[in-house]
């Protein structure tokens, strides 16, 4: 929303500079994204009219202009705008004219062709949005004039508001006007014309039937008779450029002007196409059609709602665009001024519904002024001229229209939500500028909000509107004191930890989006099962990943396509799946993924090996077992007290291929919510003994289908409660061992806790493991 | 005698330096000093001397063992250091060379400003607390005061996913469901933060995301006021940006918020920035929590966090953050 200073100051005596009325205006909750002075930087500027036009000989993007500037004389102008005719009056910026940006116009040679000047764009003096062409100003200018003069434009300041959806009051001059007077402390006044009424009274002359008043809250029509249709005052069309809208006539500029300043949308009809000169607002019936006044054929559904004629036959979408049928233009003898308050919820519908968004249905559906009717009649009458004769009467019927019952406003419950000490008196005296009626109820106030403000209707609202008029920044800051103890919880001091622990292995952490394309988990050697976005932007983005395998891919490619190999990352984010068992939402899990690029399984292990023992949870399985997406035989279950907890091996070479991974991808994937969930860390002290311990090296020729982890099981049980501490050391394959064997060394170390063992009780417990080993897996002792 | 002696005692002292290795020091040591050595055999004649020459004979024997002992400790001390000079030496090493510029891993810079954040707000008192990010419609708008059709909807460009009814399941649009799911779940009073994920129909450019961060910040208890809003704002401001930036509420609209404000803050050089939004949660936000808006009262803020991270480590481009590129990641 655009508000021009000048047009402010019909309202109220508001006073300051330009950045000061800013300031205030943002610290009242009407934001002021751009402030523009107009009307500077047109001194040099003169009326010029189009003389000839003709092609440049050396450039296709300029033409040759000849103007005549006033006096008499042809003046050539090069010039990049193709949209002016011959006869034309354009604004020309003459030699020596410094503009807005500060350029100065000097004489210069485009291309071999002289140029004396500069012919303007609408934006290049500050009139209008429109960059596409020259500015054509309407007939009636003299060359020569000053621009300025001959457009009546003084100096004035355009604020360019951002207007929150719960302020339609402020989507008018008055309403800005009206909180800024508050803001201020200087009066506010609406303005009160009283054009001369004269014929047959409008209320025998058009009738107005409200048949839904859950639609239609009011229905008001006023006739005016003998409008000519032609060119609005110069000074109007002005205004309607600042604030970006396209003069078109008459009659639409005063509509929209009225709507610009007082909020009140209107609509104007030939009466005399209007069926039985009367007007029904109803809910249109499904299929319903009407063709448009930008001659579309609409279809129409039980949800929008209508205006029609007394023979009941559409002629406008109620709020949003009215019938071609009853459109005015040169022919039109009387006119039906039609402003109506709509159910804001249905013009809203409608519009989206329509795909067609005016400034009329931005106001309807955030909720207008019903009570401004009267005004806006007044004043639409007074501006479209006294050619036209305002009939007096008007015919008017209300619907269904918000409460307005007074609300009770608690002294005490104010400064409790706000920490203030606002006495009552204060209270009235933030209150009453905006419009709000106070009576004193007790102690406290009863507010009666003003039909302009449909966002207020609870105490909460007019204790908010206390505190936005009073100022957010006149209350005293204070700091609360929490009486909790603020502290991460254990799930996220572990996935710190876990964060960690991938840093000091000297992994990166990315974080690639969690959208996936179609097929990219059919790729990734994934069920295609995955959670669909209904309306995504681009297909890229329309399925969530239920697995990080795809997204960390996509990582490794897009570096590798930059030359950068050999990463080792990781990410954690959450996967989505379907619940195997009805519930309210999706299976979301958190989880942890390595890839590293270049490496081979033992790798990942060796990362999987540091977590568990950063998260202290040591006795944990590794499970030989292909995984969807996984290298079929170098991939493991992890499993930790039984439960499967994620997947280290390697990523499957043809799934890396698919997504043109150029490196092998040591893999692992830990489901956090599992592996956090179980018990892990703060483990209880152990004592160690004080007696001296004895090692024993054991190596075992074994086949490759056995796990060294089945051999080191063996050996911790056969071994019992003087083992304390057990490691694989070596691994050797070829001779001697036999093919399809390899040898397998343990060290280990026993010790009891109350003596020093003897070499009997060393060799008892060696001959146990070796035979436990040799006995069950069909082993052998190496020498 | 004596001249023997003397004699003897110069040709040691001649070997004993001439003695290349610790080796030698030992043979020599077993030569001159030991059973079969000069000394001893001089020695074991002793007896068959008279007492005065035997003293003597005796006293100068010892002062020649001395002297010898004296000379293999001196020269083996000497050859133990070259020794350990010759090891040392020969196991020197260029470092330069040895020096591959290993790295600790990188912590992505969402992460770093995610932890700083909680950090903080850990420091004010506050717990940290998340939720899901698919949402149903009630967490996402209906309890935050959006009643269907409302046209504060718009505001939020959603995105829906097949799950459930029609339009009950979506990518939250705001970190703010999760204020409602702490309510639901845990009584006043409550200080926390709520870190997280979310998602916007947008299209990616310098400054959009489909997807991005958000921090919100919940404080219901008896009298918390508007007032404790704006000084927890500006203790997070200060906190965060450091001394010198200052913090204003500006009136503004949200739903779920009543008094709602936008909060800017002001950087060194006089420019503001509009940071995030906030405001009293509004009365039918406690009550759809089943609180009673007469007994509890609070405030709730929250904004992006991407953009912090953007400003501090002076990155003009949001799609950085999510592109993963080394070249980016390995700066931070």
């Amino acid at each position: 929303m655009r508000v021009l200073q000048s047009w402010l100051e019909e309202f109220a005596p508001v006073a300051g500079d330009p950045a000061g009325i800013a300031e205030q205006l943002s610290d009242l909750g009407l934001a002021v994204e751009e402030v523009v002075p107009i009307g500077e930087g047109l001194d040099g500027i003169v009326v010029a009219r189009v003389l000839d036009l003709r092609p440049h000989p050396d450039a296709d993007r300029i033409q040759l202009v000849d103007v005549d500037a006033g006096d008499g004389e042809s003046l050539q102008v090069c010039c990049g705008a193709f949209n002016m005719s011959v006869g034309d009056l354009v604004p020309l910026a003459t030699i020596g004219a410094v503009m807005a940006g500060g350029m100065e116009i000097s004489r210069r040679q485009l291309r071999g062709e002289w140029s004396n000047g500069m012919l303007c764009s609408g934006p290049e003096v500050n009139l209008g949005d429109d960059h596409d062409g020259i500015l054509i100003l309407g007939s009636g200018h003299e060359p020569g004039v000053p621009l300025a003069e001959a457009l009546g434009i003084r100096a004035d300041v355009v604020y360019d508001l951002e207007v929150n959806p719960n302020r339609p009051d402020a989507m008018s001059v008055a309403g800005v006007a009206r909180d800024l007077a508050a803001r201020q402390g200087v009066p506010f006044t609406l303005p009160d014309p009283a054009p001369v009424e004269s014929g047959e009274d409008a209320s025998g002359r058009v009738s107005v039937e409200i048949v839904d008043a859950d639609l239609c809250g009011r229905f008001a029509v006023r006739v005016l008779d003998g409008i000519i249709v032609g060119d609005s005052p110069q000074w109007l069309t002005n205004r309607l450029v600042a604030m970006g809208m396209r003069p078109v006539n008459n009659v639409v500029d005063v509509s929209n002007y009225v709507m610009l300043e007082l909020g009140q949308p209107s609509h104007t009809f030939d009466l005399d196409r209007v069926g039985g000169s009367g007007f029904r607002a109803r809910w249109a019936v499904d299929g319903e059609t009407i063709e448009t006044l930008d001659g579309v054929s609409r279809t129409l559904v039980d949800a929008d709602g209508v205006v029609a004629d007394a023979e009941d036959v559409a002629v406008g979408i109620a709020g949003v665009m009215g019938g071609a049928a009853t459109e005015i233009d040169g022919t039109t003898v009387t006119v039906a001024l039609e402003m109506a308050w709509w159910d804001p919820m249905s013009i809203a519908r409608t519009s989206r519904r329509l795909g067609l968004r005016s400034e009329a249905s931005a106001r309807f559906e955030k909720g207008a002024d019903p009570e401004v009717v009267e005004l806006a009649m007044r004043r639409f009458a007074e501006l479209i001229g006294s050619e036209a004769a305002l009939a007096p009467g008007m015919a008017d019927q209300r619907g269904d229209l918000p409460s307005r019952e007074p609300v009770r406003v608690r002294v005490a419950r104010v400064n409790r939500i706000l920490g203030t000490d606002l006495g009552r008196d204060r209270i009235v005296e933030v209150l009453e500028p905006i419009g709000f009626a106070t009576s004193k109820a007790g102690d406290d106030l009863d507010v009666v909000v003003p039909s302009f403000r449909p966002d207020s209707a609870t105490e909460i609202d007019v204790i908010e509107e206390v505190a936005r008029v009073h100022g957010y920044g006149r209350i005293a800051r204070t700091v609360p004191r929490s009486g909790l103890t603020g502290a991460l919880n254990g799930r996220q001091v572990d996935r710190r930890r876990v964060r960690s622990a991938m840093l000091g292995l000297g992994l990166d952490e990315v974080m690639p989006l969690p959208f996936l394309a179609p097929g990219d988990l059919e790729r990734a050697g994934l069920a295609a099962d995955g959670i669909a976005v209904t309306n995504p932007l681009v297909a890229e983005e329309s399925v969530m990943r239920s697995s990080l395998l795809p997204g960390l891919l996509k990582t490794l490619a897009y570096n590798g396509s930059h030359r950068l190999y050999g990463l080792s990352l990781f990410e954690v984010g959450h996967v989505y799946r379907r619940p195997t068992e009805p519930q309210p939402l999706p299976d979301e899990r958190e989880y942890l993924a390595v890839a590293l690029a270049g490496r081979e399984a033992r790798a990942a292990v060796e990362v999987w090996s540091v977590l568990a023992d950063a998260l202290a949870t040591r006795d944990y399985t590794l499970v030989a077992e292909p995984a969807p997406g996984l290298h079929a035989t170098r991939t493991a279950r992890i499993e930790l007290a039984s439960t499967p907890v994620g997947h280290v091996g390697e990523v499957d070479p043809s799934v890396s291929e698919a997504f043109e991974v150029g490196e092998r991808v040591a893999w692992l994937e830990v489901d956090l919510d599992v592996l956090l969930g179980l018990s892990h860390g703060d483990l209880p002290f152990r004592p160690f003994s004080r007696y001296p311990s004895s090692d024993i090296d054991l190596a075992f020729e074994v086949d490759e289908e056995t796990p060294a982890a089945v051999v080191e099981s063996l050996l911790r049980s056969a071994a019992g409660s003087l083992l304390v501490d057990l490691g694989l050391f070596d691994v050797f394959r070829g001779e001697p061992v036999a093919e399809g064997r390899r040898s397998l060394a343990f060290a280990m170390r026993l010790q009891a806790d109350d003596r020093t063992l003897t070499d009997a009780e060393v060799a008892t417990v060696r001959q146990r493991c070796i035979d436990a080993v040799e006995g069950d897996l069909g082993a052998t002792l190496r020498g | 005698m004596d001249h023997d002696l003397d004699a003897h005692l110069a040709d040691a002292a001649a070997a004993i330096v001439a003695a290349v290795d610790l080796d030698e020091v030992r043979a020599l040591d077993a030569e001159l000093l030991g059973r079969r050595s000069v000394i001893s055999t001089a020695k074991k004649r002793l007896g068959g001397l008279e007492a005065d020459e035997r003293r003597d004979a005796g006293r100068r024997l010892n002062e020649v063992r001395a002297e010898l002992e004296r000379l293999l400790d001196g020269r083996r001390t000497e050859l133990e250091s070259d020794e350990r000079v010759h090891r040392l030496e020969s196991e020197r090493l260029d470092l330069t060379e040895l020096d591959r510029g290993r790295r600790l891993g990188h912590r992505h810079v969402v992460t770093r400003t995610w932890e700083h954040l909680e950090d903080l707000f850990v420091g004010m008192g506050y717990t940290v607390v998340e939720g899901p990010e698919i949402e149903d419609e009630w967490h996402n708008f209906g309890a935050l005061n959006f009643p269907l059709g409302h046209p504060a909807r718009d505001m939020y460009d959603t995105l829906y996913v097949d799950y459930g009814e029609s339009m009950s399941t979506l990518l939250r649009t705001h970190t703010s469901p999760v204020q409602i799911r702490v309510m639901e779940t845990t009584g006043p009073p409550i200080y926390s933060v709520m870190p997280g994920r979310v998602f916007r129909s947008d299209t990616a450019d310098a400054t959009h995301m489909p997807v991005f961060h958000q921090i919100e910040g919940l404080v219901v208890d008896r009298d918390t006021t508007f007032g404790d809003l704006a000084g927890t704002i500006q203790a997070f401001t200060a906190a965060y940006f450091g001394a010198g930036f200052e913090s204003r509420l500006r009136p503004s609209y949200f739903p779920f918020t009543e008094p709602s404000a936008e909060f800017d803050i002001r950087r060194p050089d006089g420019s503001w920035l509009e940071l995030g939004g906030c405001g009293m949660v509004h009365p039918e936000v406690l009550r759809a929590c089943g609180l009673d808006p007469e007994e509890w009262q609070g405030f709730a803020f929250g904004f992006g966090l991407d953009r912090l991270a953007l400003m501090r480590h002076g990155i003009d481009d949001l799609r950085e953050l999510f592109r993963n590129d080394h070249r980016f990641l390995s700066q931070f």
